[in-house]
């Protein structure tokens, strides 16, 4: 369906949407048609996946068209291995926001899903765009929902976190930019394809790699620019923090596979170590951090931090695997697919856990730990899904959590022992402080009144959370379809990051 | 077969998720008559497939699904099932079986337990019996795994849900320390397993045991440098982050911790999961391992040291214990070490066979122990007993029986089973093996003791429960007591099997014994019947030290009191020591926990907040404040405002870069 121009389609048809809800003048028109934008939406994403060819790497879906000419800016688009899982994604998440926002946001509903509709479009725009001028405007246009998502339903310190938000990721993308617009003076295109192929000195590909590193760094968010994250989340509405933390942060992945190695080999084979180094304090470092949170959402967006380390982690392995193995790339593809599958997955966990504090935070209007204790004891069915997800968030075989973290490490003892060693110490701390959550929150006695009143989850909770832990569980158990839909494209990626293209002066 | 093979599991997980998810509308009756149809139904086929497998001599291995393919390596899940597999299936089945007969029993009135306003006890029955069953399924896919993932998948199931169980009463704040104290503990442990994983995988491009075990000749002589100077055998490094993980689920020093804290869990699943099954896991992982484990005698040392450390020192600790049920953890604390001492001997399969026997006697001793907290209105102070033999004769017999097997009392199971491991150290010629020998011998003395203490505190001497416990103490119902009776006949039988199951071939081509581990061979030559073999016991140290134990307890704690105050007035350091269990808790709790939170606050408050926040980001806080003065002021409100500047801007940039770069 749609031959030819099915990305556009998933890009524009939510923006469009989006504005026609923006502009639907009672929320008895928004909120239904929200959520027929959001479910089409999905359904037509899952035709990337039926008509999906996982030979090869080459891009599929492709649209192609002029833009800007003088600049030779295409609106070019297409998915392939790495791209199209993370679309779905998107278009899965977006549908449980309409369906969590749907009672609980009271002021202006319309424009809170028309926000996220919009932001919908943006994402699948940023992973589908072939040209990196494209990416760039898809790239910063997410800003502006989110900005506005945090400004305008946000908690009472929302406008120092939208600041900080802002300025972060505006500050690491304009490097970005500045990157980008050096490699079209020399290459004289923005075509992904052709910037994958341009050669470079070394000291641009290092600035290049850098600027990079800020821009996808920042989004990731790694360590040390991960600091407006926490603040985000907990100055976010659900929402806001649910697309946060499952699909805005996989952006950052995305672009170190789909720019960084590719086009700047040399470079990441060159500060790999710091990458690692970056991935593994996240794991450790953040991992104590997340133990001495008081606040719920400061604790899961501090554990998503962690959890991300593994996604960059797995990514820059292959260049200490191939140094280890006498230039054998052999589990760098573990690698790799493990970080893709720990973003696919923490964007079902996380999601799940910030839905999760939603609920609570929807009864009892605050996200201290400390106001909690025996939630369990009135919300039995929420708890049992709550404590389904902190395993997941633990990474309990059988989840999804353990996918991706399960083929990082196995791959990292290739490269390393140490790194393994680092990187496996999250089996202990990621355990520590989701299990103390969940003692201190779900379980023990009734801790106050206001606990005792708690009501269960309704029909419209039961659903989101039951269609996640669904989720969770089929890709713990079986996640070679997915494993199976990137292998190509990232046997691609790393036969592109392991061949220099140094330009010898 | 292969059929058969997938419906054991997928029985029990049928019964587990009936009772789960629909326990409302079947109610507490249908809920167990699901799951025991479930378990009832993987133990018969569990039978068969014994029948099939050690019986007729057969071996199956086969992959059920891929769970993955990268890099054209199969993750799959995938049935194992050898004479090892079948006989742990049989023990595990049997088991739990047992124990969910007796939890109709035991869990009846379980609503007692909950404060009335939880709706968490509201079908508490129902869950109760879901998660055993899980749990058996979740056992039945790690012993019958034919890789490293599933193993590894089944270790963590089996943990899920000690967690869920440990903590099944959540309102009870000992019960939700205890269970996440179990966890983490486990986590230390899955730590180096896993990191043993990735050794195995780094090096042999497979998680398949076939596969592995084929590559083990090519790496065998491996040496990794993991720290700068020091070269290790790559065998060496393997088996020891293996078997930390053992150490975690079978609960060795410095491990332990977890095990006694667990019984705060009801006492079925004390039974079942912190006796009987899945604190063996480790036991039984170390065997699967063997060929890799043969490779390595600092390893094999390695081994011997903590789990004659455990035998002895955790057994001392039984001895000043009150608490009925905490009495037979330590006492599972020590047997587990004894199973250990037997892996590092080189003596798996004496190891397995006291795996076996000890699931039925320790399952019978923990589910009479909970028959007396049935009759005792949930007092668990064996001070407070005595005198129970009149009240209860079936808990009183079978007790007798487990706790004879316990002590290896000629002719019980226990009996044949210890007798093999302490022999198998006697013959080991590995260093540490002299320690190990003295560690078990002496712990052979102090388990008679602590369990004939504790026997004859609660059965016999004189009753020291309140008029109002006394007036209602009666034998438990049949459903209780039945599988009591059930697990006493294998308690005394089992060891039996002592002949093929040690000394005969029933584990070759399963485990692999080196050809420098002679210890076992040597048992077989020297093995002549069971009479024979039971004479030669009858002349040995152990029989003397076991009935000197028994005889010490008899003595100190029916016929002279004062003997017990005299040494704990004498001796009150000791006392102090073994009631603080060695401050192993008080240490954890305060270096690794307190540590942990330290460190978490300091780098929150010095890294995040102070260097990031307050120096660098805040650094710049007039930028931001002029930033923020500007963006207030295009707050329109206008998505197209927004969007509309923003493409605006980029176009700008771009122009005025890309010209400028060309001037250049």
């Amino acid at each position: 369906m749609f031959d030819g121009y099915l990305l556009s389609v998933l890009v524009w048809l939510p923006i469009i949407g989006g504005i026609i809800v923006l502009f639907s003048p009672e929320k008895r028109v928004a909120r239904p048609l929200a959520l027929v934008v959001s479910v089409l939406t999905l359904l037509l994403s899952l035709f990337l996946w039926t008509g999906f060819n996982a030979e090869g790497y080459a891009m599929q879906f492709v649209e192609l068209a002029p833009w800007i000419e003088p600049f030779k800016i295409n609106y070019h688009l297409g998915v392939d291995g790495i791209s199209m899982p993370l679309i779905l994604l998107n278009t899965f998440t977006t549908v449980l926001i309409v369906v969590a926002g749907w009672e609980v946001i009271q002021k202006k509903p319309g424009h809170y899903m028309a926000a996220f509709l919009i932001m919908e479009g943006i994402i699948n725009g940023v992973f589908a765009a072939q040209d990196a001028m494209l990416f760039y405007v898809f790239f910063e246009a997410m800003l502006i929902p989110m900005f506005i998502v945090i400004g305008v339903w946000g908690g009472d310190n929302r406008v120092y976190a939208t600041m900080k938000f802002f300025l972060y990721t505006f500050f690491g993308s304009v490097f970005m930019l500045i990157s980008l617009i050096y490699m079209y003076s020399q290459g004289g295109s923005f075509a992904i394809a052709d910037l994958h192929e341009l050669k470079l000195g070394m000291t641009p590909q290092i600035l290049i790699f850098l600027s990079f590193l800020i821009a996808f760094g920042v989004k990731v968010p790694m360590w040390p620019v991960h600091t407006w994250l926490p603040d985000a989340h907990v100055q976010a509405p659900t929402g806001g923090s649910v697309v946060l933390a499952a699909i805005m942060l996989k952006i950052g992945g995305y672009g170190f596979l789909r720019f960084s190695l590719p086009m700047v080999p040399d470079a990441a084979q060159e500060l790999a170590w710091l990458v690692i180094f970056m991935s593994l304090v996240a794991v450790v470092y953040i991992g104590f951090i997340a133990l001495v949170q008081t606040d719920m959402k400061k604790l899961v967006a501090y554990s998503s931090i962690a959890h991300m380390g593994f996604v960059t982690l797995g990514f820059f392995l292959i260049y200490p695997i191939v140094a280890n193995n006498g230039g054998d790339t052999n589990g760098s593809a573990l690698a790799i697919q493990g970080g893709m599958v720990q973003m696919v997955s923490h964007g079902f966990i996380s999601g799940a856990m910030f839905l999760s504090i939603g609920v609570l935070y929807d009864r009892m209007h605050t996200r201290e730990i400390s106001a909690y204790g025996g939630v369990v004891n009135r919300m039995p069915i929420f708890g049992a899904f709550f404590i389904l997800f902190a395993m997941a968030n633990t990474g309990l075989p059988g989840t999804s959590g353990f996918v991706g973290e399960f083929m990082v490490i196995l791959a990292s003892f290739k490269a390393n022992f140490w790194i393994a060693f680092l990187a496996a110490t999250t089996l202990i701390v990621g355990a520590a402080y989701t299990l103390w959550l969940v003692k201190r929150v779900i379980l023990g006695d009734i801790a106050n009144e206001n606990v005792g009143a708690l009501n269960d989850l309704n029909r419209r909770e039961f659903f989101m959370m039951a269609v996640l832990a669904i989720a969770v569980i089929v890709l713990g158990l079986w996640p070679d379809p997915l494993t199976h839909v990137m292998s190509d494209t990232i046997d691609h990626i790393i036969q592109q990051a392991t061949t220099s293209k140094l330009l010898l002066p | 077969m292969e059929l058969i093979y997938l419906a054991i599991p997928l029985a029990a997980l049928i019964g587990s998720m009936i009772a789960g998810f629909l326990g409302e509308k079947i109610g507490r009756k249908g809920a167990h008559t699901a799951t025991l149809a479930g378990v009832g139904i993987a133990f018969l086929l569990s039978v068969t497939v014994f029948v099939h497998i050690a019986l007729g001599g057969n071996t199956y291995n086969g992959s059920v699904y891929t769970w993955m393919e990268v890099e054209g390596v199969k993750f799959e899940i995938g049935f194992l099932i050898d004479n090892l597999t079948s006989m742990m299936m049989v023990v595990v089945t049997f088991v739990s079986l047992m124990v969910h007969i007796y939890t109709i029993g035991y869990m009846s009135d379980d609503e007692h337990n909950w404060p009335k306003t939880s709706k968490a006890g509201h079908n508490s029955y129902q869950r109760f019996f879901s998660y055993i069953s899980l749990f058996t399924f979740s056992m039945l896919m790690l012993v019958m795994s034919n890789n490293f993932m599933q193993l590894f998948f089944g270790w963590e199931a089996v943990g899920l849900v000690s967690y869920l169980l440990i903590g099944f009463w959540s309102t009870r704040d000992t019960a939700i320390f205890a269970n996440m104290k179990a966890f983490l503990v486990n986590r230390v442990g899955d730590f180096g397993f896993l990191l043993g994983i990735a050794a195995i995988f780094a090096y042999t491009g497979s998680l398949d045991y076939k596969e592995v075990f084929a590559k083990l000749p090519e790496i065998a002589d491996i040496t990794v440098t993991l720290i700068p100077g020091q070269e290790w055998s790559l065998m060496t490094v393997t088996a020891i982050l293996l078997f930390i993980g053992a150490m975690g689920k079978s609960a060795q020093v410095p491990l332990h911790v977890w095990l006694p804290d667990s019984m705060e869990g009801p006492t079925p699943i004390s039974a079942l999961i912190h006796a009987a099954t899945m604190v063996t896991a480790g036991i039984f992982m170390v065997s699967r391992m063997s060929p890799i484990f043969e490779l390595s005698d600092t390893a094999l040392n390695f081994v011997l040291v903590i789990g004659a450390t455990t035998a002895f020192f955790m057994g001392l600790i039984g001895i000043v214990q009150n608490d009925i049920k905490r009495v037979v953890a330590y006492s599972t604390l020590s047997q587990l070490g004894y199973m250990t001492v037997a892996l590092g001997a080189s003596a798996y399969s004496a190891g397995v066979f006291h795996l076996m026997t000890h699931a039925f006697f320790k399952a019978l001793l923990f589910l009479a122990a909970g028959s007396v907290i049935i009759a005792m209105h949930h007092e668990q102070d064996i001070r407070k007993m005595g005198g129970l033999k009149k009240y209860m004769p079936i808990t009183y017999w079978t007790s007798l029986i487990g706790s004879l097997a316990l002590i290896g009392f000629p002719f019980f199971s226990g009996f044949f089973s210890k007798d093999m491991i302490i022999e198998a150290v006697h013959h080991s010629e590995l260093g540490a093996a002299s320690y190990a020998y003295v560690m078990v011998l002496l712990g052979v003395f102090v388990t008679a003791f602590y369990s004939f203490r504790m026997f004859f505190l609660v059965f016999h001497g004189e009753e020291r429960m309140d008029d109002h416990t006394k007036a209602h103490l009666k034998e438990s119902p049949k459903v209780v007591t039945i599988p009591l009776i059930a697990l006493a006949i294998p308690s005394v039988l089992a060891g039996y099997f002592v002949y093929p199951m040690v000394v005969g071939d029933f584990f070759s081509g399963v485990i692999h014994v080196g050809d420098s581990h002679q210890a076992i061979a040597t048992l077989k030559e020297g093995y002549h019947g069971i009479f024979g073999f039971v004479l030669h016991g009858i002349m040995q140290p152990p029989f003397w030290l076991a009935m000197a134990g028994l005889g010490s307890a008899w003595y100190i704690y029916l016929k002279n009191q004062s003997i017990a105050e005299f040494f704990y007035n004498k001796f009150h350091w000791l006392y102090t020591l073994l009631d603080k269990k060695y401050y192993a808790d008080d240490f954890n709790q305060k270096v690794f926990a307190g540590g942990a939170l330290a460190l978490g606050k300091g780098l929150f408050k010095a890294g995040d907040r102070f260097v990031i926040d307050t120096v660098v980001v805040n650094g710049s806080a007039k930028l931001v404040g002029w930033f923020s003065g500007v963006i207030r002021k295009l707050q329109t409100g206008y998505l197209y405002h927004y969007a509309f500047a923003m493409i605006i801007g980029v176009l700008f940039i771009v122009s005025w870069l890309v010209f400028g770069v060309k001037h250049v």
